[in-house]
């Protein structure tokens, strides 16, 4: 299972990373932690014309704080996230949901904007972005714009990024006072994409944010003011080789059930 | 593309192709074989190597990724082959390895937790292993080898 | 001082070559000029070739070139019947064998069609990408029964039908024990395919020297030897043209034994055609459809019991799915027809199958090769009807144990080493008390899970017994010399895929021989090394190549003491071999090391005296007449999520009789290693096909292989009942872990979520949290 030939140019900014993207549009690609990239590049069901490395443009690699704002740069690599204290300070979901994401050796590569960018609706990060109402910043060589994580994942393996941009920054808002966050999922093994999977925000005790994966043909959001949720209103799970729709459903029930309690509690 | 890239502590300078997987550079352009494909889709974890002392796939990565980066590989545990590294003697003395295709990787990963983790739980030792598949063994007497080196 | 070394947890020779990285597999071998192969292979399920254009795969830079069934002239033919069918009345058999190239059809996705030669496996895979086949999709046979009905498409229109194979065997009068009977329980039992999927995929190096005439094949193969046979045949060659050496294997299982795939075929014919030689590695996309499968059937079974819990007999009629081509004959539906009579005494017994042609990968055997299924339908049986009489599980099956001073015992009918189905020896009770007590079955019934189910918990036991037909003939060799530097060699025919033959026949050889375990070496798997074997499979390596380095041992042994005595001038029974050397006893300066004894063995003067041979050496033969029947029992408690239908297993105890036992460390790696793979079997593990005989799960992120946190601690214990059949008392022990988990699943979790209350009962394996809570809702797939 070897690649596909192509053209593999490094850029040591993210200015010099848009520039190559502008040149090139659609036949190019990313290079970031590569561990959905590669494989797909591997089994040859991506086969872009240009790989453009972006490992070497440090400036895309940050973790910060800005007011009550927390800005997570494009190269933050999922590892960073399991242990950087400003994440586990200012956003504990964040946390408790990128352990369960694939195994060690994937998360020392892996990067949280890949993994958003690459929009599989089974992974669990794009659901905690919905939950936590996360915006995506969209570079390009012309400028940037924000995109509501609402209106980031447009269906499966597809994003509102265009040809020529790069998704360089997440931003994750502060979480309301008397909050709290709990994700839970139900995998076949320990690091597989889940078969359900559910981010809760809730504030006081009755606010609820809910991010669902493998839910649907996107991460799906379900927001209600009382945590008495309609969570069949809200989902439209696909099905797949380890579940029936039907175990989807129920599995989003029940893990919606336990993660408002264990969100309610924290908060 | 030319890149210059350090194995096992010995620097080594290329021509690769952009596609070359690192793990094809490591086995057939440096003949270092120890490291073990399984899968080329970074689930069995046959082809774990250390980069920049962190485990990693190397059939998810590209050749030209290494260059000024250090990598380990299994070659690089035991001292003299009549010197085995304490992990590696463990894993004979709890026989944790019947075909012994993954155990390279599978030390390569271990060594990184150990190193992180000096005194795991067994729970947390399959944990860390789970991203290491094994057709032969059933994991436990690799798990009682993690342990026991872990002691030591 | 020597310490005996048989029956020790002897530290591997092979290990410290492993660990370090040094050993040699398939991909590690370079040669100077080596061209790479891949191959094309069919997208259809089913489908007929109308063309192949290869021109704009050739025009590819550092391609050296493409190939087609055409190409292929009088080489290209079906492969060899591997097993032909048993002796049995009635049986129909329809060989249709592999083929190397697909010509006018291909009959399963994955089947190749163009073999691609280029200057690396990248360029080799962008010319594939470029042999434009044109193809007419045919209807795929999935289905088995569908595959049954007339006007079904067919896999082999010269067949006439779908049917590969009919048999049917009998012991005593079913119809008449049933009608006696005060019970019978009758249903369908699913079982699904899996594959064995070692971390090592297949692959084969052939290089061809034209100034020697000689032909060497490096091949993943369990069974070198008739791989040399074979090859040399096809090629045109003698076999002493032809070496074949099976590396260090990662992994074997069983599909490495499967012979003549048409990539062990081609690759050498490639080699010699272009005087390159070649080197095609399988990878893990082609494993899933190129390496052959195991595991799919269906059975109506019934069983007629007495009102006690006695079986009076069992009745069966399967089909087995053994995908598009019978090379290996009947073995995996034989071993299930034979395997389901298990452990216990059934007087009566019809048993039917059909084996079907399907347009799906080949089926040979795979760890177990065939009993899971047997003992499924089995353990099943007892289950419901000890529901239905009231009876405990454990206590129906305690009732119909085969005595133990019923060995041997013989069923009658035919096992797959066409030999009458014997269990030579067994000692069943005791095993079952012991799984009883480690388990903790009775404390766990009558106090633990009325309490934890108060706790509204979901936990549940299971005790499944089960045989395993081991150590089949027809033989294996071994050489054994004691080497001028005193180390003593030891060579087989068979070879090693992981299961410590290197330290195993070292342990059997040492005590012989007086050496120490690692002064043993031990060669498997080069035909220049050892003319003579069959292979590594049936769990037979440790008994039959085991007791042929034993027989050979002793000959060396009785070698070393003549010429020893003859150099003391004194008599054998003065002499004592350890340490290496022999010496007189109490007269400690008459003492020869054994290389040196070796050397006065081998005159550079003198005559050697007519009927013996230089050297401390010697070949022995071992065949055994039939095979040693191994037994156990699995016990388990698991507890299952009643939301979720996510399992754990709290405790799991394997109770193992292989009569005598070379190396416990080595015996335990086995049960573990089969047990793993047998909860992939039972919870994780299955191929799913779509109609089109499309694989949707081609890849192990979809392919559940079970991880550190899947498969639990175990407990093991033996017991020993030895062997009549060979010296050493032996019996083989390689498949045993994987045999009866898949019983065991469904009886605990049955137990777990309290199904029999509610009389659902679970009928086939693998299963799953989605399938589980399917069955525990008693919802149909399609959803709510």
């Amino acid at each position: 299972m070897k690649p596909a030939p192509f053209k593999y140019l490094a850029a040591d900014s993210a200015a010099a990373a848009l520039a190559l993207k502008a040149e090139h549009g659609e036949d190019a690609r990313f290079l970031a932690g590569g561990q959905s990239l590669i494989p797909a590049m591997n089994f040859r069901l991506a086969q872009p014309a240009v790989l453009i490395d972006i490992n070497p443009a440090q400036d895309l690699s940050y973790i910060k704080t800005e007011r009550d704002v927390l800005r997570i740069g494009a190269l933050t690599r999922n590892r960073t996230l399991e242990r950087d204290p400003l994440v586990a300070k200012h956003c504990p979901l964040i946390r408790e949901a990128v352990v369960h994401v694939a195994h060690p050796q994937i998360r020392n590569r892996g990067t949280l904007a890949g993994n958003l960018a690459h929009a599989d609706p089974a992974s669990e990060m794009p659901a905690v972005m919905l939950a936590l109402g996360a915006r995506m910043k969209a570079r390009s060589a012309k400028g940037e714009r924000w995109i509501a994580a609402r209106d980031f994942f447009t269906g499966v393996f597809s994003t509102a990024l265009a040809a020529d941009e790069l998704l360089a920054e997440i931003e994750v808002p502060a979480l309301p006072p008397r909050t709290g966050c709990a994700f839970l999922e139900v995998a076949r093994r320990r690091g597989d994409y889940a078969m359900m999977g559910v981010a809760a925000v809730v504030t006081d005790g009755r606010k609820v944010r809910l991010g669902y994966c493998s839910a649907g043909s996107t991460p799906m959001l379900v927001e209600s003011d009382s945590l008495d949720v309609d969570v069949q209103a809200g989902i439209d799970p696909l099905g797949s080789v380890h579940a029936s729709k039907a175990y989807q459903r129920h599995l989003a029930g029940v893990l919606t059930q336990r993660a408002l309690r264990i969100a309610v509690s924290r908060s | 593309m030319r890149i210059k890239t350090t194995v096992n502590n010995k620097v080594y300078e290329r021509e690769v192709e952009p596609r070359l997987q690192l793990a094809d550079l490591l086995r057939h352009d440096l003949g270092l074989t120890g490291t073990h494909v399984g899968c080329e889709h970074g689930v069995c974890g046959a082809c774990t190597v250390l980069f920049d002392g962190l485990p990693v796939r190397s059939c998810l990565m590209l050749a030209v990724q290494a260059g000024g980066h250090e990598i380990h590989t299994v070659e690089s545990l035991a001292a003299a082959p009549d010197k085995l590294h304490p992990l590696q003697e463990a894993f004979r003395a709890s026989h944790a390895l019947q075909c012994g295709f993954c155990t390279p990787g599978i030390l390569m990963t271990m060594k990184a937790f150990l190193e992180e983790n000096p005194a795991p739980t067994e729970e947390e030792v399959r944990e860390a292993l789970s991203g290491n598949l094994c057709r032969c063994t059933g994991y436990q007497n690799i798990v009682d080898a993690v342990m026991l080196a872990s002691k030591k | 001082m020597t310490t005996r070394s048989f029956g020790e947890r002897i530290r591997r020779n092979e290990d410290p070559r492993l660990l370090t990285g040094r050993a040699l597999f398939i991909d590690d071998i370079e040669l100077p000029g080596l061209l790479h192969a891949t191959f094309v292979r069919s997208p259809h399920a089913h489908a007929r070739i109308r063309g192949i254009d290869t021109a704009a795969a050739r025009a590819v830079p550092g391609v050296i070139a493409v190939y087609t069934a055409a190409d292929l002239g009088d080489y290209w033919k079906p492969g060899p019947l591997l097993v032909p069918p048993p002796p049995i009345a009635g049986i129909v058999f329809n060989q249709r064998c592999q083929v190397p190239l697909a010509k006018d059809k291909v009959r399963h996705a994955g089947e190749p069609v163009a073999l691609v030669i280029a200057q690396s496996r990248y360029v080799a895979e962008d010319a594939a990408a470029e042999v434009a086949v044109d193809y007419e999709a045919l209807p795929a046979v999935v289905d088995l029964e569908a595959a049954l009905k007339p006007g079904a498409s067919l896999v082999h229109e010269d067949v006439g039908s779908n049917v590969s194979a009919h048999c049917r065997q009998t012991r005593g009068d079913y119809a008449r024990a049933a009608k006696g009977a005060h019970l019978v329980i009758k249903r369908r039992f699913l079982y699904d395919r899996g594959t064995s999927s070692p971390i090592e995929t297949r692959g084969v190096v052939a290089q061809w020297d034209a100034k020697s005439d000689r032909l060497t094949v490096w091949d993943t193969t369990q069974a070198p030897v008739g791989i040399r046979d074979g090859l040399a045949a096809m090629l045109g060659l003698s076999e002493r043209q032809v070496r074949v050496v099976a590396p260090y294997i990662g992994g074997g299982f069983g599909p490495k034994i499967m012979m003549f795939y048409p990539e062990e075929t081609l690759v050498p014919w490639a080699a010699m055609r272009l005087e390159r030689p070649v080197k095609w590695i399988e990878d893990r996309a082609e494993h899933f459809l190129a390496t052959t499968h195991e595991r799919g059937q269906i059975h109506d079974a019934e069983m007629a019991l007495a009102r006690d819990g006695k079986i009076l007999g069992i009745r069966d009629v399967f089909l087995h799915d053994g995908g598009a081509y019978d090379p290996y004959g009947l073995t995996v539906p034989i071993n299930s027809q034979c395997t389901l009579l298990n452990v216990y005494d059934v007087a009566h017994y019809d048993s039917t199958f059909t084996a079907v042609f399907t347009t799906l990968p080949i089926v040979t055997p795979y760890r177990g090769a065939g009993r899971q299924h047997g003992i499924f339908v089995m353990e099943r049986l007892l289950d419901l009807a000890a529901r239905e009489l009231g009876l405990d599980p454990v206590e129906i099956r305690r009732r119909n144990l085969i005595p133990p001073d019923a060995f041997p015992y013989n069923y009658g009918i035919i096992y797959q080493d066409f030999e009458p189905l014997e269990y030579d020896s067994g000692n069943y009770e005791p095993i079952l008390d012991k799984a009883l007590e480690l388990v903790g079955y009775q404390h766990f019934l009558r106090e633990e899970q009325p309490k934890l189910r108060a706790q509204g918990r979901r936990v549940g036991i299971g005790v499944v017994c089960y045989v395993e037909g081991t150590g089949i003939g027809p033989y294996e060799g071994a050489k054994v010399q004691v080497q001028s530097s005193g180390k003593v060699s030891v060579v087989t025919g068979i070879g090693t895929q992981g299961q410590g033959h290197y330290t195993a026949f070292a342990q059997i050889v040492a005590d012989q021989v007086g050496v120490k375990v690692s002064d043993v070496e031990v060669i498997t798997g080069d035909t220049d090394q050892f003319y003579w074997g069959a292979g590594t499979f049936a769990s037979r390596g440790a008994v039959v190549a085991g007791n042929a380095v034993n027989e050979a041992a002793k000959v060396v042994r009785r070698k070393i003491l003549r010429t020893a005595a003859e150099h003391f001038e004194c008599a054998e029974q003065d002499l004592l071999v350890e340490d290496g050397a022999v010496h007189v006893v109490g007269v400690r300066q008459k003492s020869i090391r054994l290389g040196e004894l070796a050397g006065k063995a081998n005159p550079m003067r003198g005559a050697v005296e007519p009927g013996t041979e230089p050297g401390l050496e010697a070949t022995s033969y071992f065949g055994p007449k039939m095979g040693a029947t191994a037994s156990g029992v699995h016990a388990m408690i698991v507890e299952v999520d009643r939301e979720t239908m996510m399992l754990e297993v709290k405790k799991y105890v394997v109770v193992h009789d292989c009569g005598t036992v070379i190396n416990p460390m080595i015996l335990e790696g086995q049960i573990h290693g089969g047990v793993a793979q047998g909860i992939g079997n039972a919870f994780y593990e299955k191929l799913v096909f779509d109609a089109d005989g499309q694989l949707l799960n081609a890849s192990l992120a979809d392919y559940l292989l079970p991880t550190a946190l899947d498969v639990p601690r175990m407990t093991l214990a033996h017991t020993v009942t030895p062997s009549p059949l060979n010296p050493l008392g032996i019996k083989g022990a390689g498949e045993a872990g994987a045999i009866p988990v898949g019983p065991l699943f469904a009886q605990a979790l049955e137990n777990a979520l309290g199904l029999p209350a509610k009389k659902i009962e679970i009928l086939e394996i693998p299963l799953s949290p989605s399938r589980l809570w399917e069955i525990a809702c008693a919802t149909p797939t399609t959803g709510r």
